[in-house]
Parts: C-alpha cells; sequence; structure tokens
C-alpha cells in the first residue's frame, strides 16, 4: 500500500456488518479493514451486493434498522461504531462527509440549494445565515457552478443532473472534512460528466487534502482517481492493493476476472467478456470462498475452507484472499490461452 | 473542464415547486372563482354588520317573522323575534369561519405532527401512536360533544376543540403514510449524513414535502369542520343565544320552515355557498399539487 508516514486519518478495523432478516441473519461485510492516510485515495470496487455500499453506511452509521455494525471505525482514533447520535452528527458533514449515488434524489426538492448549504454551516459552524451563504457561494464557485451567486437560490430541479452532483460535492466539502466518501458518485451520470466530476474531484483533493473513499464499479474512476484498491466480493475483502498493481499485476482470481471484462477498443475483440454466473446469493454463502462457485480456478480447497486476507509475500504491500498462488493463476491461464 | 456548462439560462430566482402549483392552480378556472366567491362571503361576515343599520340583537318590534323587505333594511327578512336576518346571518358566518378556522388550524397542527414524527420514529413509537388515533376514532365523537358541552357549558372554543379532538385523526393517518414514503427518499439519508439532528430532518425536511398532500387534505377538512360546527350548533350544542352561528339559525329556521322558508333558507344558501367553495377550492388544490400531474 501507499506510504504510512502520517498516522491515518481514517482506520477501520474488522468490520462487519449483520442484516437480521426474515430468511435469518443475512451477513453482508465480513472483516473489512483498511486505513487511510491525509489526502490519500481509496478505491472500494465489486459489484453490486459486494457490501462496498454497506460498509460506507456502516461508517457512517446509517444502517438500516435491522442492520448491526461491529469492528472498529478509528476517526483520529476514536471508534464511531456505537456512538451516540449526538455526537456522531458533530462528526457527519463536518469531519467525514458524503456524497451520494443519485444527485437527482439526495437534494430535498423543497429546499433551495441555498436553504439546504446554509443548515450544514449553521449546524457545524454555528455561523448566522448570511455569513453561511457567502461560503456556499464559494464552495460552488470552486465546483465551478457558473453564476453561483444567482444560481445559490434555485431549486434541485433547475440543476442539471452533473450540476446537481456538484451542489452535493460543494455540500460536503463546505466544513472542508478530513474524509469524503463518496458512493458511486458518477454512475447516475453520463460519460463526459464522469469524467469532469472525477476531475473536479482530483482537484479538490489537491487543494484541501481530504481523504477519498471511492465507492465504484468503474475501473475507470479508479484508474483515475485512487491510490489504493480494495476488491470486495460477497462482503469480503478479495484483494487490497496500490492501483497500479491492480490494474498492471492482478493476483486474485476475481479481480483478473473485472478487468478481463473490461470492453477495450484496442484490442479489437468482437465479444464483451464476462465472469459466469451471479453475484452469490448473501443468505446462503458457501463456507469457503465467496468467488469460489464462478472462479475458473477453484478446486476443492476453495469450496470448504475461506481463504484468508494475506500479504502477496512477507513485507510485501498487496494483500490477497486466495488459496491459489500466483504463480498457479499464471500458468493455468497460460494453458488456457 | 469549461466553466459554462449550459443550464436553463433564465432570469429568475429560484422556482419553488409552489410556485408551479400557483401557476396550475390559476389555471383551475372554478377554484379561482371559488377564492374569489369565499373571500367575499368571508369579507361581508367580518364587515357587513359594520355598515348595516341594524343590530344582531336588537329586536324590530313592527316587523317580526317579516319576509324580506327593504323597509329597515331588512333584505333577508327578520326572525320570530323581530331581529334582522341578514345581519344575524353574517354574524353565524363570523362564528362558523372563525370556528371552521380555528379549528381546521388545531386539528391540522396536531395531525402533522403527530403523524410526522409517527411516521419517521417508526417501530414501537409509530405503533404506539397509531393505536391511540385507532383508539380514538372508536370513541362516539358526538356523544362526546354532548357530554363536554353538558358538563362544561356552553362556550365556542369547547366547540372548537371538540371539532379539532376528533378532526385531527384522518390528518394523522394520511400524513405518516406519506411520511414513510418520504422517510426512504435519498435526500433524507443525505441530511443524516450532514449531521442533522433527528427533529430537524423531521421539521425542516420531511414536512415541507409533505406540504402537498397536507394542503389538499386541509381543503377537505375546512368543510368537514364548518359542517361539523353547523351539526352541534343544530343539536343545540354550539353558541350561546343571542349569538348564532349558520347551524343555529338553520336549527331556528327548520322549524318554522313551511311558514317562513326565507328563515332557513338564507342561512343555509351561505353555508351550501361556502362549502361548495370550499369543494371547488380543494379540487383546484389536487390538481396543482398531484405529483402525478408532474
Amino acid at each position: 500500500m501507499s506510504d504510512v508516514t502520517s498516522t491515518p486519518v481514517l482506520e477501520v478495523r474488522d468490520l462487519c456488518v449483520r442484516f437480521t432478516t426474515n430468511d435469518g441473519p443475512v451477513y453482508a461485510v465480513n472483516d473489512v479493514a483498511f486505513e487511510l492516510g491525509r489526502g490519500q485515495t481509496l478505491g472500494i470496487v465489486g459489484e453490486s451486493g459486494s457490501g462496498k455500499s454497506q460498509t460506507m453506511l456502516a461508517m457512517m452509521g446509517l444502517l438500516a434498522r435491522n442492520g448491526t455494525a461491529t469492528g472498529q471505525v478509528l476517526h483520529h482514533g476514536r471508534n464511531l461504531l456505537g456512538l451516540p447520535q449526538a455526537e456522531l452528527n458533530k462528526v457527519r458533514g463536518d469531519r467525514v462527509a458524503m456524497i451520494f449515488q443519485d444527485p437527482m434524489t439526495s437534494l430535498n426538492p423543497y429546499l433551495t440549494v441555498e436553504r439546504q448549504m446554509t443548515e450544514v454551516l449553521e449546524l457545524h459552524r454555528g455561523i448566522g445565515r448570511r455569513e453561511a451563504r457567502v461560503r456556499a457561494i464559494r464552495a460552488l464557485d470552486d465546483v465551478k457552478i457558473p453564476d453561483a451567486k444567482r444560481r445559490i437560490d434555485f431549486y434541485p430541479h433547475e440543476f442539471s443532473g452533473g450540476m446537481r452532483q456538484r451542489v452535493m460535492i460543494a455540500m460536503a466539502l463546505l466544513c472542508e472534512p478530513e474524509v469524503l466518501i463518496a458512493d458511486e458518485p458518477t454512475t447516475a451520470l453520463d460519460a463526459t460528466v464522469q469524467a469532469q466530476i472525477v476531475q473536479l474531484l482530483r482537484e479538490l483533493q489537491r487543494e484541501h487534502g481530504t481523504a477519498i473513499v471511492m465507492i465504484t464499479h468503474d475501473l475507470g474512476v479508479v484508474a483515475g482517481l485512487c491510490d489504493d484498491v480494495l476488491v470486495m466480493y460477497g462482503g469480503r475483502v478479495m484483494e487490497h492493493a496500490s492501483a497500479d498493481d491492480v490494474f498492471h499485476r492482478p493476483t486474485h482470481p476475481y479481480t483478473r476476472g473485472l478487468l478481463a471484462a473490461l470492453p477495450r477498443l484496442d484490442a479489437g475483440a468482437e465479444t464483451l467478456r464476462s465472469i459466469p454466473g451471479n453475484p452469490p446469493n448473501m443468505n446462503a454463502l458457501p463456507p469457503g470462498c465467496p468467488f469460489s462457485a464462478r472462479c475458473r480456478f477453484v478446486q476443492g480447497r476453495c469450496v470448504t475452507t475461506l481463504p484468508m486476507l494475506q500479504h502477496l509475500a512477507p513485507g510485501a504491500p498487496t494483500l490477497r484472499a486466495c488459496h491459489r498462488s500466483v504463480a498457479d493463476l499464471d500458468a493455468m491461464e497460460a494453458t488456457d490461452a | 473542464m469549461s466553466a459554462s456548462l449550459p443550464i436553463a439560462d433564465t432570469a429568475h430566482a429560484g422556482r419553488s415547486p409552489w410556485r408551479d402549483a400557483r401557476v396550475r392552480f390559476m389555471r383551475h378556472r372554478a377554484a379561482v372563482a371559488s377564492v374569489f366567491i369565499l373571500a367575499l362571503v368571508a369579507l361581508a361576515c367580518v364587515v357587513g354588520p359594520m355598515l348595516l343599520p341594524n343590530a344582531y340583537d336588537s329586536v324590530d318590534w313592527n316587523l317580526m317573522s317579516a319576509p324580506p323587505t327593504r323597509a329597515g333594511w331588512h333584505l333577508f327578512g327578520t326572525d320570530e323575534l323581530g331581529r334582522d336576518l341578514l345581519v344575524r346571518t353574517l354574524i353565524g358566518g363570523r362564528i362558523s369561519l372563525a370556528v371552521g378556522l380555528l379549528a381546521t388550524l388545531v386539528s391540522v397542527t396536531i395531525g402533522v405532527v403527530w403523524g410526522a414524527v409517527a411516521g419517521f420514529a417508526g417501530g414501537r413509537v409509530d405503533s404506539v401512536m397509531m393505536r391511540i388515533v385507532d383508539m380514538a376514532y372508536a370513541v362516539p365523537y358526538l356523544l362526546i360533544a354532548i357530554l363536554v358541552v353538558t358538563v362544561f357549558g356552553r362556550d365556542i372554543l369547547l366547540v372548537v376543540a371538540a371539532i379539532a379532538a376528533f378532526s385531527w385523526l384522518d390528518m394523522a393517518r394520511v400524513v405518516r403514510g406519506q411520511t414513510l414514503s418520504i422517510k426512504s427518499r435519498e435526500f433524507v439519508e443525505a441530511a443524516r449524513a450532514i449531521g442533522v439532528p433527528t427533529w430537524r430532518i423531521i421539521f425542516q425536511h420531511v414536512v415541507p414535502n409533505l406540504m402537498g398532500v397536507v394542503v389538499i387534505y386541509t381543503s377537505i377538512v375546512v368543510p368537514g369542520v364548518i359542517l361539523s360546527e353547523s351539526v352541534l350548533s343544530f343539536l343545540g350544542l354550539g353558541v350561546q343565544e343571542p349569538m348564532t352561528s349558520w347551524g343555529v339559525l338553520i336549527h331556528d329556521g327548520a322549524a318554522v320552515m313551511g311558514a317562513a322558508p326565507w328563515m332557513i333558507l338564507f342561512p343555509a344558501a351561505a353555508l351550501s355557498i361556502t362549502l361548495y367553495c370550499a369543494n371547488f377550492i380543494g379540487d383546484g388544490l389536487r390538481d396543482a399539487l398531484d405529483p402525478k400531474d408532474r
């Protein structure tokens, strides 16, 4: 992983999320751990149902009523899990902020953008409406909303999707949080706007030194923004490595599958490759590796025994959870091809 | 990234969803006309008695049970005691409208707060609060109202309280249902993620989104409440003589309907017009605020 020179802003240890449902308990997130230094970006990738969003919601104390989180989410050494609501409200939106997937629905349609932005400052900074308005306009300028002074009085429906996501970002950054959690911030936007938003996040990060947790299933976004990548499947971490390693030296069959499934313009392939099968049923996970049912390299042990998340080699930064060695994978892929 | 992405470039300050609704409401002719008529009725009730020469409780000894006549400005006639019916209808309108507005205000406030809190809190709080509503539903409302008025005596505020105490129930149910659906919207989660306390989420973020439904439903409550006041008055539980209300006037007029039809005709017409208008306005509001139309 990246250099750990400073103490981490955010450290997650053994995070588990369990939901109590009518069909019995569902273990949505299991033993997720990572740390995040100032100005770093961590990408969390995985397909739908891999537990990436629930990981973030658990960190923010936003789990649904039937969900419980265990483990630790340390913000400067203080555990956010189990913190009383009032204490948590002081951290949320101030030190740790979040932006959501769909900018169309995450702004209140009946309040002006101004009201929604000034509320954040009033809550966390205790400053008056007029001063808050000035700062909010500055924040909108920062995310490059033209004519912010006038547009701040608009209602959300008067903005386009990309503009609304900018508003959300401006709102999240109002209090200059140390950590910004972005839950698929570009998924609902079209491709050109996506690129603009990623670019914007990168610029803002450089200016403010914000650490970003980027949840996405878009590997392009990962490549453009992230230092480290956490690959999740079935609620577990499959691989945790630097973005560079994930793209050039993926060590886990699932990561390799994801990369192979990327449509490429240069390779000239006629068909899209996919990982066969469906995401696992979270109600009935196999006792072994959650990916075993779809893995091309599966062996007996994979189905019965859960592979531990281990360093690739002693002292190597890459962590992987697979019974097969990388050399095995390479050899088998070579014979397949 | 260019600094000028195209978005609608119109020179306006934010156009609220309310403004759009107002524009739609203005297109509903019957509703707009009703607003005017209702305003006229209200204005007449407030100002009329001050301009007319007769007092609502003074007796014209020369004209008792007189049909409408220009003599002595008894345009609506007089009642059996020789009191001017026009002024009495207007004064009665004051009471009826005031009771209607006050009871509506109280019941809407209670209903919205109750329903929003129950719906947003969910779980056990919700169950307990809604079971209380269910129990209140089961109470025979007229019986209680009669009991209360008999025990504590006739008092206009008591009438208001009696009506309000029962008319907030429907509002609470409607608001709760709406809150449940709004609660799961993403902006509520976003507000949580910003660190907005629960109470503030309810009243700052959820309630404004309820207003469409509340306004529409209020337009249904208003006529119901005015009618309730009339029913109570008709049963002799309303205001004390010589003060009057439309219900009281209709009650008195009904007794002599055959001999002196004007005594019931005018107050009944006033009440009907008001109720019609209220219903048309409700209709217009529904068209203007119904999300299905958007």
